[in-house]
């Protein structure tokens, strides 16, 4: 069996699994990385939401061979950023968080926003977190955590 | 001199950064060295008598568990003990656990549990509502003879459909042999509840089965009474293999075989006087209970008790059923039977007024509920109720007669919708009293820490912050010096079941009267430990074989106004605002509470319009997050919400329930201003596009 090779959170991993293990799987299983939470299984939770190559991914559809060579960044890697940082505040100040379950992927997905867009209107976060369920929020405290991290976190995006 | 901050100014929620950062370890996250992994081996029929099973060839190490190896009881503990741990002749519905197969790889596991053969012979299943399991009744007044001086009279039905919790964080838990017993980390919100069942179905002495709350992902019911179903098929596996054992749903096999909101059918039947006065209401509310009947009764009976909600009607003669059908088992759902109630009486009053040519806002205020006025059960409300001031906020902030005038203009294709509710606190009747007898302690230590000793969970609605800031508040102390960890019944008394928004003002208020004690008797530098118990108000009076008196011992009240445009092509409904104005007497953390709201109203407004599940012949079409629907970001409206303060003086500061509260006027709400944009009534929910054409169609 070929093993794969990829960056993970700026460390080089080699791992020796079977090539079509999903992804979420490799991290949580394996690797004990256990930030990126199975919610659904099949990619329409968002709660295992991961960074591929600066993409905005969900690791529960990603088969281990599809990683090989690649750069992933999991929230493990990501809480140790300042703009981590101001998002955290941002969802802690703004009271985004309930069970939390949906947390980690929710962060990810506003870190995918803001990077592409850094002040986004509400229009746009809606949008932008489309793919992320949140049973407990009504999400109207995330869109308040995300314009406050926007506004925070100005030069970091 | 230093100002004390108002208890309702909002702090930093204490358990966020954990969550956030993806350190929380929730059940699934677990990992035990040499720990096994447990499938359940399920029926694919929905009724029949399993006549042969045909196991595959185990490897060394792998194991099956059922029911031959339950020690003591093959029936989980609940309010109505019909529901076994495992089936073991007969089987009720599609799903039904039967065996678990244990073993170190999962994968293995699963091809092992897949190749399990059942023969079986089927019977006709039952799916409609002929077996009732449950029936309830009661009545005020003389409603014979309010229906023989009526002037007129006026009936309908209402129907609901299944709700699923949908909690993000499946089912689970992990548990491992210690100390010669079982200890069970999990997903849960009620320790006692599956502590209870566990030591039932064993006979084990209490003390070799401890349950520990993982941080929990997620419950709105769904994590009341079916964790222990799958608890005590746990606790047999680890008996006879005595290995720890990870035991975590798949989303679809949650979906598919977990407790859901229970669909139901009501019957309304009103009587009015020359006047257009409701003088008297016959009622029947039917609820699916699924297979078994679990605590489907007390469900019933909340949506019973909610039959005349904010209104006053004088006589009165309500029944239920629960029917038992060859379905998934119903059960627990924020709001507890009062979403389908509430939604037909909501639904009747507007369609009474409409009948007899009433404008629906004046019809409903005049019905409107005082203080003192006698409550559907001939109980009294005793406090002040402000809901009309609400309903005048609500109006003002809305701008709702001003937008009910324009969109009777049917070519808008828009509507707003206001529904007004209450919602009794805590457990129905004399449940608490009898039997929850919740307990509490508050622990202070040598260096004068305090430590909270209670077995309600937090599952996001934030007690892990609310009751620190209430006890450390009521200490004088800084909210450092309190600590609250998650629940573990080694160490903490029975404070009841995390469920009937009872958590802050039954269980905060038991924390409060121990703090006071403390810090009455506080002696700097030693160890002490107070005790609370609930005590019922004396004034509180239940009869439960008639159901009559004081249901609850305070109401939360609720005022929802939703505002949606329905497309002329689709029939799509896009729910565009939400106003929302609640008396949960006093709020212990503002943001906590409107983070409720915001949620509450999320699931409510969804009941209404957005979320289908149904099944053909026992099989549930629904079965993942694809094909049930929940609202998205861009689905849910822009919401307002506003918190009156009306502080109920038994409560802690004054708090009521909230949980509940804000679920429960959603689908009325969303339902009536839908029925504004097509100009049909609209009897049943979810008001989907195909429900919304065939109205149009059909008149």
């Amino acid at each position: 069996m070929a093993k794969v090779t990829f960056t993970l959170n700026d460390e080089t991993v080699t791992v020796d699994e079977p090539l079509n293990m999903r992804f979420l799987d490799i991290l949580r299983k394996e690797l004990g990385l256990t930030g990126s939470k199975e919610g659904c299984g099949e990619g329409e939770c968002g709660a295992c939401s991961v960074f591929m190559d600066g993409w905005l991914v969900n690791s529960c559809l990603l088969p281990l061979a599809s990683v090989e060579g690649r750069d992933i960044m999991t929230i493990e890697g990501y809480r140790e950023t300042k703009r981590y940082k101001v998002l955290e505040n941002a969802f802690v100040e703004e009271g985004a968080v309930q069970c939390g379950i949906c947390t980690p992927g929710m962060v990810m997905a506003a870190e995918n926003l803001l990077n592409r867009n850094p002040s986004p209107s509400e229009e746009e976060i809606r949008i932008a977190l489309a793919g992320n369920l949140c049973r407990c929020t009504g999400y109207e405290m995330i869109f308040k955590a995300v314009k406050r991290a926007s506004k925070e976190g100005e030069g970091l995006w | 001199m230093k100002t004390k901050k108002d208890i309702s100014e909002s702090i930093r929620k204490v358990d966020s950064e954990e969550k956030i950062s993806g350190r929380a370890p929730y059940t699934s996250d677990i990992s035990i060295d040499g720990m096994l992994y447990a499938k359940t081996v399920r029926s694919p029929i929905a009724r029949g008598t399993i006549k042969n099973i045909k196991l595959p060839k185990m490897p060394e190490g792998y194991h099956t568990v059922d029911a031959s190896d339950i020690p003591k009881r093959n029936v989980v503990k609940m309010i109505y003990e019909d529901w076994p741990v495992f089936a073991e002749k007969d089987v009720n519905f599609i799903g039904e656990p039967i065996m678990l197969v244990v073993g170190p790889d999962k994968e293995t596991v699963m091809n092992l549990a897949d190749a399990v053969e059942i023969d079986f012979e089927e019977k006709d299943p039952v799916f409609d509502f002929k077996n009732s399991g449950v029936q309830l009744h009661f009545d005020k007044g003389d409603v014979d003879a309010a229906f023989e001086r009526a002037a007129k009279t006026v009936e309908y039905e209402y129907e609901t459909g299944y709700q699923e919790q949908a909690y993000i964080e499946p089912q689970g838990f992990v548990g491992y042999p210690e100390d010669g017993g079982y200890t069970l980390v999990g997903s849960i919100q009620c320790p006692y509840y599956v502590k209870n069942a566990v030591l039932d179905t064993m006979g084990e002495e209490e003390d070799k089965v401890r349950v520990i709350q993982a941080p929990v992902g997620g419950a709105f019911g769904g994590k009341e009474e079916f964790p222990s179903v799958t608890a005590c098929q746990l606790a047999v596996a680890l008996k006879k293999i005595q290995k720890p054992i990870k035991f975590i749903y798949e989303r679809e096999e949650d979906m598919e075989t977990t407790t859901k909101r229970h669909p139901s059918k009501t019957k309304m039947e009103a009587a009015l006087d020359v006047d257009n006065n409701i003088i008297g209401i016959r009622s029947n509310l039917a609820l699916d209970g699924g297979a078994y009947i679990g605590l489907s009764g007390v469900v019933l009976s909340r949506g019973m008790l909610a039959v005349t909600n904010a209104y006053t009607v004088d006589n009165l003669d309500v029944s239920g059923d629960v029917y038992i059908t060859n379905t998934v088992p119903n059960g627990a759902f924020r709001g507890f039977g009062a979403p389908q109630m509430i939604f037909a009486i909501e639904m009747f009053i507007h369609h009474i007024a409409k009948d007899v040519g009433e404008d629906p806002f004046a019809f409903r205020k005049r019905h409107m509920v005082k203080q003192g006025d006698k409550t559907s059960t001939s109980g009294t409300f005793r406090d002040p109720i402000i809901l009309s001031d609400m309903v005048d906020k609500a109006v003002e902030i809305s701008d709702y007669h001003n937008k009910a005038k324009a969109y009777e203009d049917k070519d808008t294709f828009k509507g707003i919708g206001m529904s007004w509710f209450l919602h009794g606190c805590g457990f129905t009747g004399s449940g608490e009293s009898d039997i929850i007898k919740a307990q509490v302690k508050l622990k202070k230590d040598d260096k004068d820490n305090v430590h909270i000793l209670v077995a309600a969970v937090d599952m996001g609605q934030g007690p892990k912050t609310t009751f620190r800031k209430l006890v450390a508040d009521l200490l004088d102390v800084p909210i450092e010096q309190v600590t609250f960890n998650y629940p573990d019944t080694r160490y903490v008394p029975d404070s009841g079941p995390t469920v009937a928004s009872r958590t802050m003002m039954v269980v905060g208020g038991l924390l409060a009267r121990a703090a006071k004690s403390l810090k009455e008797e506080w002696i700097a530098g030693e160890e002490q430990t107070i005790t609370k118990q609930y005590k019922q108000p004396e004034y509180i009076e239940w009869d439960q074989d008639t159901m009559r008196g004081d249901a609850y011992p305070a109401y939360s009240w609720g005022v929802n106004v939703v505002e949606v445009e329905v497309s002329k092509v689709t029939y799509e409904v896009t729910v565009k605002n939400a106003w929302n104005i609640y008396d949960l007497g006093k709020a212990i953390d503002e943001r906590i509470v409107l983070g409720q709201a915001d949620g509450g109203q999320a699931q409510g407004i969804a009941y209404g319009y957005l979320e289908v599940m149904n099944h053909e012949q026992g099989k549930l079409k629904q079965k993942n997050m694809t094909d049930y629907i929940i609202p998205t970001s861009v689905d849910v409206p822009k919401m307002e919400n506003h918190i009156m303060d009306n502080p109920y003086p038994l409560g802690p500061y004054g708090a009521k329930g909230v949980g509940e509260l804000t679920l429960v006027g959603g689908a009325p709400a969303v339902a009536l201003a839908i029925e504004q944009a097509i100009g049909r009534k609209v009897k049943k929910i979810p008001a989907t596009p195909e429900s919304i054409m065939e109205l149009i169609d059909n008149g």
